[in-house]
């Protein structure tokens, strides 16, 4: 097939748009740089591609996902578990579900907006407990980004000087919905301390990006902009440059690399036209996410490099993790037939519970932060269903069973409309050798690419920390008076762990360190084997603590940019 | 113009109409209701169920969610339509909806000689109570209680997501609120809460 080539020649070719490609654009043509950004999907813009403010009722299937939507057709991202024409295996026995988002911005579009810092000890955990390895760098190196962001970016929460959940430089939170206080009040009872979330969205105005409206749709893309996503908050300044081209439909192939060893530059696939093409750079930044970077590193073999680039050490697609998870229903007699108000909010939970175990007493290592729902939401596909597990107590303390029909079952919805509370444990998974990717020996995409198999097995530390979740969450519900949805799941149900994948939390793949035998990038995340070769999303990622991890893609992604700029100034790149 | 032509276009207007203010979401609400009303003009014409099935899921529909004080029946807010849309939408449901509704025709049959269409009040209420309460149901009627609590489900989800049933709900959201306030202050007093 004949390739297209580009005679540019860019300073930086970018592969992906999310929160890394977003944040590289943003510093790289702000340092000068003329940057060329390669995404996979299709253009996006909030403003004018939100269905923000849409009702159920305008869709024939009441918000229920679609296969290109497959959060639910109201919401902004494109993309889902699976992807026509672009499989992915898992090996015998193993179950990874990949989620990927094929848009400008990626999955920054439509994620949950919460944003933790990692603490000091999330980056030296082997030094304390012996398990995984430790970051090649420390919470100082990585706090002044922190504070950047913060800064530019945007978010609420609250200074609570806890020692592993750092502070940061927080605008207002907003105040609880009314049912936050009572599982509030039930969470300080049982000794589990409960104080505002983290979630950059804006509670006052930033530059010319207006507070919240608190309609509690971020997931659908804020159409003014009032909460963080890619497109809205770092490719406007990249694009005003002037220096930024972004090219979307582009599917990358490999990187390209010379005699010299360096990268060369990106071939990609015109989605639009099934064309193949080659855009040259200087520099080569890869942000397509974890895995999908991994992919592309792993595809990228020469006779210089025959296990891929960056690959010498071997690393590259192992050490993959995602965050636990599990959730559990509560129904709350206490909450039944609540005096209607307008419960919105923004969007989440405004309160969480950060890990507040002591693993020393614990038969588990790490730990997990508790996120919260409930509450009078818009009515949507699944509502009130499962009416008959709205077990009441009469008045006599029997259980009354609910179910039914007629009259009777319509104020039954009623009561029970707003009653139920839900939560979602969050936690950390310790890199293990069972699981990682690589690429299948025989399966490609519709595109030719070789694509991933996955292998993923969890270990008793991840089983029983989900088992603690699980406990933990029906002793709240009960400590609120109310009972759960659901009953306990069993060993052999993993305890309702979430399948690998599902939280949608990957990284590591590509990790970085010092030491060029046991990992692929060095701690500026530049790889060890092709100095013009960086990583910015998730894969550099050592360790995957119980906090949100776009954060810190963020802040890493901003240190590695601000990095290429100077070993440009300075002529070494 | 048939329901679903009507809410197709609905869907297919510019995103710019999915806008933020009041005004423009009361405008939405509005077409929607225009759309229910130019739907129940022509008779609907189901694209899953036959003719008999689906007299039998709108009788059923209102069973389960009856026109009261305070809003309309399950039919009133166009469940059997909604239902039908969603068997083709998503065919792995279909193969259980087909069978609960012959496993309930088949069991009236068995207990009555009649189809339940066919069975007067007591006679239909004798078996819905069978199936209807899962918790204290008969191991024996388990297929009945499955097929119950998902036509059940379903009918929940087609009603209580309509502007019929949101403004029963009393939901009061998807506005655009100029500054947050939390809950106001009866709710606190009924969850005995506070934020002080």
């Amino acid at each position: 097939m004949q390739i297209i080539r580009n005679r540019t020649i860019y300073d930086v070719v970018i592969v992906g748009s999310g929160a890394g490609g977003g944040m590289a654009a943003k510093v790289l043509t702000e340092a000068g740089a003329n940057v060329m950004m390669l995404e996979a999907g299709v253009m996006f813009d909030s403003s004018r591609d939100s269905k923000m403010m849409a009702w159920p009722y305008q869709s024939p299937r009441r918000g229920l996902p679609i296969p290109e939507r497959q959060f639910g057709e109201f919401d902004a991202g494109w993309g889902g578990w699976t992807l026509e024409g672009e499989p992915y295996t898992s090996a015998p026995g193993d179950r990874f579900d990949w989620f990927r988002t094929r848009m400008l911005g990626g999955r920054t579009n439509h994620w949950g907006r919460i944003s933790l810092r990692f603490g000091p000890d999330d980056f030296r955990r082997k030094s304390i407990d012996g398990l995984g390895d430790d970051w090649p760098i420390s919470y100082d190196d990585l706090k002044p980004y922190y504070d950047s962001i913060d800064r530019s970016i945007g978010l609420f929460g609250s200074n609570e000087g806890l020692p592993n959940d750092p502070d940061g430089i927080f605008q207002p939170p907003p105040k609880p919905r009314c049912y936050e206080l009572l599982i509030k009040r039930a969470s300080e009872n049982l000794g589990i301390r409960c104080i505002p979330i983290r979630l950059s969205i804006l509670t006052q105005q930033l530059g010319d990006r207006p507070a919240c409206h608190y309609c509690g749709q971020c997931g659908r893309g804020c159409a003014s902009h009032a909460n963080f996503s890619s497109p809205s908050v770092l490719l406007p300044p990249a694009l005003a440059t002037k220096r930024l081209t972004i090219t979307a439909n582009a599917m990358a192939r490999e990187v390209t690399v010379g005699e010299d060893g360096l990268a060369t530059g990106v071939t990609y696939v015109d989605k639009t036209t099934g064309r193949e093409n080659h855009v040259r750079g200087r520099i080569v930044v890869m942000a397509a996410s974890a895995c999908e970077t991994a992919r592309l590193l792993l595809n990228s073999k020469s006779t210089r490099f025959p296990h891929g680039l960056g690959n010498s050490s071997g690393v590259v697609g192992k050490y993959l993790t995602d965050t636990t998870g599990t959730s559990v229903r509560g129904f709350i007699p206490k909450m039944m037939s609540g005096v209607p108000h307008n419960e919105d909010g923004a969007s989440g939970s405004h309160l969480y519970m950060p890990w507040w175990g002591d693993n020393k007493k614990l038969d588990f290592p790490r730990g997990y932060h508790i996120e919260l729902g409930g509450g009078r939401r818009m009515p949507g596909f699944g509502t009130l269903g499962g009416v008959h597990l709205y077990h009441t107590t009469a008045g006599d303390g029997g259980l009354v069973q609910s179910g039914g029909y007629g009259k009777q079952l319509k104020d039954d919805y009623r009561r029970f409309y707003g009653a139920t509370v839900g939560f979602a444990g969050r936690g950390e998974m310790i890199p293990n050798e069972n699981s990682f990717c690589e690429i299948d020996p025989t399966v490609v995409d519709r595109w030719g690419i070789p694509v991933l198999r996955f292998h993923w097995k969890w270990t008793d530390h991840e089983l029983k920390q989900v088992k603690h979740m699980q406990e933990t969450f029906r002793s709240i519900i009960h400590e609120m008076g109310g009972t759960p949805m659901t009953p306990m799941p069993t060993e052999a149900q993993g305890y309702g762990i979430e399948p690998g994948g599902r939280i949608i939390h990957e990284v590591g793949c590509v990790r970085m360190g010092n030491d060029p035998k046991t990992s692929a990038l060095n701690s500026n995340c530049q790889a060890h084997d092709c100095r013009n070769l960086f990583v910015t999303d998730g894969g550099p990622f050592v360790t995957n603590p119980d906090k949100n991890v776009t954060w810190t893609i963020l802040a890493l992604a901003m240190r590695t940019s601000e990095y290429i700029a100077n070993q440009r100034k300075g002529g070494a790149l | 113009m048939k329901r679903r032509d009507a809410l197709k276009v609905l869907l297919a207007a510019p995103a710019a109409t999915f806008a933020f203010t009041d005004a423009e979401a009361t405008q939405a609400a509005a077409s929607a209701q225009t759309a229910r009303a130019a739907a129940t003009a022509k008779p609907f014409v189901p694209k899953f169920f036959t003719a008999a099935e689906f007299r039998l899921v709108r009788t059923l529909a209102d069973i389960v969610i009856p026109k009261d004080e305070r809003s309309g029946s399950a039919t009133d807010a166009g469940v059997p339509e909604f239902m039908d849309f969603m068997m083709i939408d998503q065919p792995a449901r279909q193969v259980a909806m087909r069978g609960g509704l012959a496993w309930l025709d088949v069991e009236c049959q068995r207990r009555f000689d009649k189809t339940f269409l066919n069975c007067v009040e007591a006679e239909r209420t004798a078996v819905l109570d069978d199936i209807a309460w899962p918790a204290k149901a008969k191991p024996e009627f388990a297929h009945g209680v499955a097929f119950f609590s998902n036509f059940r489900d379903l009918t929940a989800s087609g009603f209580w997501t309509t502007r019929m049933g949101i403004d029963d709900l009393q939901y009061m959201g998807n506005r655009s609120v100029n500054r947050w306030n939390g809950c106001p202050p009866e709710a606190l007093k009924k969850l005995g809460v506070s934020y002080e």
